[in-house]
């Protein structure tokens, strides 16, 4: 969502490409190959590496964008810790839960991974683009290159994060 | 990824009119992070359970257990790519509370007010133009291609100059505020960690009448919506309801600081006056086995009756006035719909959405000419303590933070209620409403299960953070050959 950073350059982004499955539309799976697919976040349950494999799938080239697909980001800091740890100290021992509280378990819900994944763990990834999240104009700049063949103009400023 | 399915024994997916089936809407989209509805229906087509699961967990609560206190309000604003700013601020209200300061400084506590509104503003500017206003101007049931901001720019090019700008105000107030437009650093415990220097204040008051004007005009166009569908405006996904939100020591709006006021769907008192330190007291969260979402009820009304609703809707029922003219009588106006009553109308809360941006761009502009903003006196100090407790009103609602932290500085303890948790009852009910209405005994079309997905954005819900967690974000670009550009009218400012 934050490539709505780019603002008003959005109107020249639609007059570019064409959008097909994304966070602002009804489509919801793939019916055809695309050129380029942007992916944000790790994957932390087995939908995610699902939804990641039907990206790669479907998408020529496919570009990480931000700390949590690239490296697992703030999510992956449950790797450190386990997973059974974390669900018992949110819902067994979380102080406002009304009894005893118990893990969540259905079959609706998605297997949860042992660990959060980066997406390069899951799949080939063709490009990064680093940041927390990229800044609209580092998002533009990788755009742009990709649509005109050309390196992007990356400087320090405007893809380091802190 | 998964499609619209509908498993079913024998025959066509989406044809059968009757036998026992399971419908899945999954992803719903259109919404911030991944959700996911499940409707059964028996042998004669009827509804027999409906339910909208939230299917990722972080465990935020865990990890940041051993974290320095003061880190925490850059840390846990990942939990959320759309308002980061409102868990930063939470977070950062919190930390407050440890280092013992009550009373921040004038100029913390406005730059921190500034950052607060101009969140509320282009969140809430996302949810209403980018995400809902496809349903609402092209029709619930409009072709998939169509049904999103780019078949709204081609209709509406006003709306889609109001999408774009109003947003990006927003997001220059925060950049302003806090250094970056997403994930900002301003607060550290106790203040702020600078002011806003003259340049970015005059930068900011050129632009802002044309946004309040802007806000204006879009509820002057969803109104005419709201005139258009009256009885569609009034029962769709609806139900009286009990409200949660902060107001302010006088009863009127506040949505950075005040206590937590609830009303029953009379529109009687529940409790008043509930200072943050105490929420324990009167809110408690039942876990079920089917989502990673909490529900939270009101312990003194308990599970069957106690779930409210938060959000704009209810910072307008709980609300006695609002502090600024324009958004005041838009107020007076909007609760003319409860003839006398609250207004339960589940669409209601785009409306009510929309007071809340133009009381927000009223608010920013009053505070663009506070010459506190360039005070230098940013933090305070006071008597360190073990436990605090913090709540905003997000622009989805009510979030509470609460956080212990030893005498290392370490925190040994975390919990959320996050605003969208607040309104998972009342989602489902909506969800199971709308499946009653419209899908029993009926041909399961995509634009009736859209339907279903109508209701759930009209709360706003932010998936990413409802479950401790930060939902995955695809976005997909398709190139096209030479010059072919599919979307034929487009505007250009
Ligand atoms: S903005 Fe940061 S926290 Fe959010 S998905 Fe991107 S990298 Fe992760």
């Amino acid at each position: 969502m934050s490539l709505l950073d780019i603002d008003e350059r959005i109107l020249e982004l639609v007059d570019l490409v064409d959008l097909d499955v994304s966070p602002f539309d009804d489509k919801k799976a793939f019916d055809r190959q695309v050129d380029v697919g942007f992916v944000e976040g790790g994957c932390s349950n087995e939908y995610n590496v699902k939804e990641l494999r039907e990206f790669r799938k479907h998408c020529r080239i496919l570009i990480s964008v931000g700390a949590c697909a690239i490296n697992g980001g703030v999510p992956a800091m449950r790797n450190t810790i386990g997973l059974r740890e974390c669900l018992e100290a949110v819902y067994l021992n979380g102080p406002s839960l009304e009894g005893a509280g118990m893990i969540p378990n259905d079959e609706d819900l998605p297997l949860l991974l042992d660990r959060v994944y980066p997406s390069h763990e899951i799949v080939k990834i063709d490009y990064f683009l680093p940041g927390c999240p990229p800044s609209g104009d580092a998002m533009w700049e990788g755009l742009k290159a990709l649509l005109t063949g050309k390196a992007p103009t990356l400087p320090y400023l405007l893809c380091k994060y802190e | 990824m998964s499609d619209v399915q509908v498993s079913q024994p024998q025959g066509n997916p989406l044809k059968g009119r009757l036998g026992p089936r399971k419908i899945v809407i999954d992803p719903v989209t259109r919404v911030e992070g991944h959700g996911k509805v499940t409707i059964k229906l028996n042998e004669a087509g009827e509804v027999e359970q409906a339910r909208f699961h939230i299917v990722e967990f972080r465990g935020f609560e865990r990890f940041i257990c051993g974290r320095m206190y003061w880190e925490v309000p850059v840390i846990v604003q990942r939990l959320c790519g759309i308002c980061p700013v409102s868990h930063h601020l939470g977070a950062g209200k919190a930390m407050d509370v440890i280092a013992g300061v009550d009373q921040l400084t004038p100029t913390a506590e406005k730059m921190r007010r500034l950052m607060h509104y101009g969140q509320v503003l282009q969140s809430n500017a996302l949810n209403f133009f980018h995400l809902a206003s496809p349903d609402l101007l092209l029709g619930f049931e409009a072709p998939v291609a169509q049904r999103n901001i780019i078949g709204v720019i081609e209709a509406f090019p006003q709306v889609g100059k109001w999408a774009i700008f109003i947003r990006k105000y927003g997001q220059q107030v925060i950049a302003a505020t806090g250094g970056r437009r997403i994930h900002p650093r301003l607060c550290i415990p106790g203040g702020v960690n600078q002011n806003l220097t003259v340049e970015n204040r005059d930068a900011l008051r050129k632009d802002i009448d044309q946004i309040i004007n802007w806000c204006c005009e879009a509820l002057e166009l969803h109104k005419s919506f709201v005139h258009s569908h009256e009885t569609l405006h009034e029962t769709f996904a609806s139900f009286p309801s009990s409200y949660m939100s902060l107001v302010g020591a006088d009863g009127g709006m506040d949505l950075y600081d005040g206590t937590l006021r609830a009303i029953d769907a009379d529109g009687e008192s529940i409790f008043e006056g509930v200072r943050p330190v105490d929420y324990r007291d009167y809110l408690t969260e039942e876990v079920r086995s089917w989502s990673y979402m909490k529900f939270p009820h009101i312990r003194s009304l308990g599970r069957e009756d106690g779930w409210y609703r938060v959000g704009p809707l209810a910072q307008l029922n709980c609300c006695a006035f609002i502090g600024t003219p324009i958004a005041e009588i838009a107020r007076k106006e909007f609760m003319a719909l409860g003839h006398g009553g609250l207004v339960h109308a589940t669409l209601a809360y785009h409306w009510a959405r929309l007071i809340c941006m133009i009381h927000c761009a009223e608010t920013i502009k009053k505070l663009l000419f506070d010459d506190d903003l360039q005070g230098t006196d940013l933090v305070a100090s006071g008597q360190r303590r073990s436990e605090g407790v913090a709540i905003i009103e997000a622009p989805r609602g009510t979030l509470l933070h609460h956080y212990a932290v030893d005498h290392n500085d370490q925190v040994t303890s975390a919990n959320l209620i996050v605003s969208t948790t607040n309104n998972n009852e009342a989602m489902n009910r909506s969800v199971t409403k709308v499946a009653i209405d419209y899908l029993a005994g009926h041909e399961i079309t995509e634009g009736l299960l859209n339907h279903i997905e109508v209701a759930i954005r009209a709360y706003d819900p932010c998936l990413s953070c409802a479950t401790h967690a930060l939902g995955q974000m695809p976005l997909v670009v398709t190139l096209e050959d030479a010059e072919g550009s599919v979307i034929a009218t487009r505007i250009k400012e």
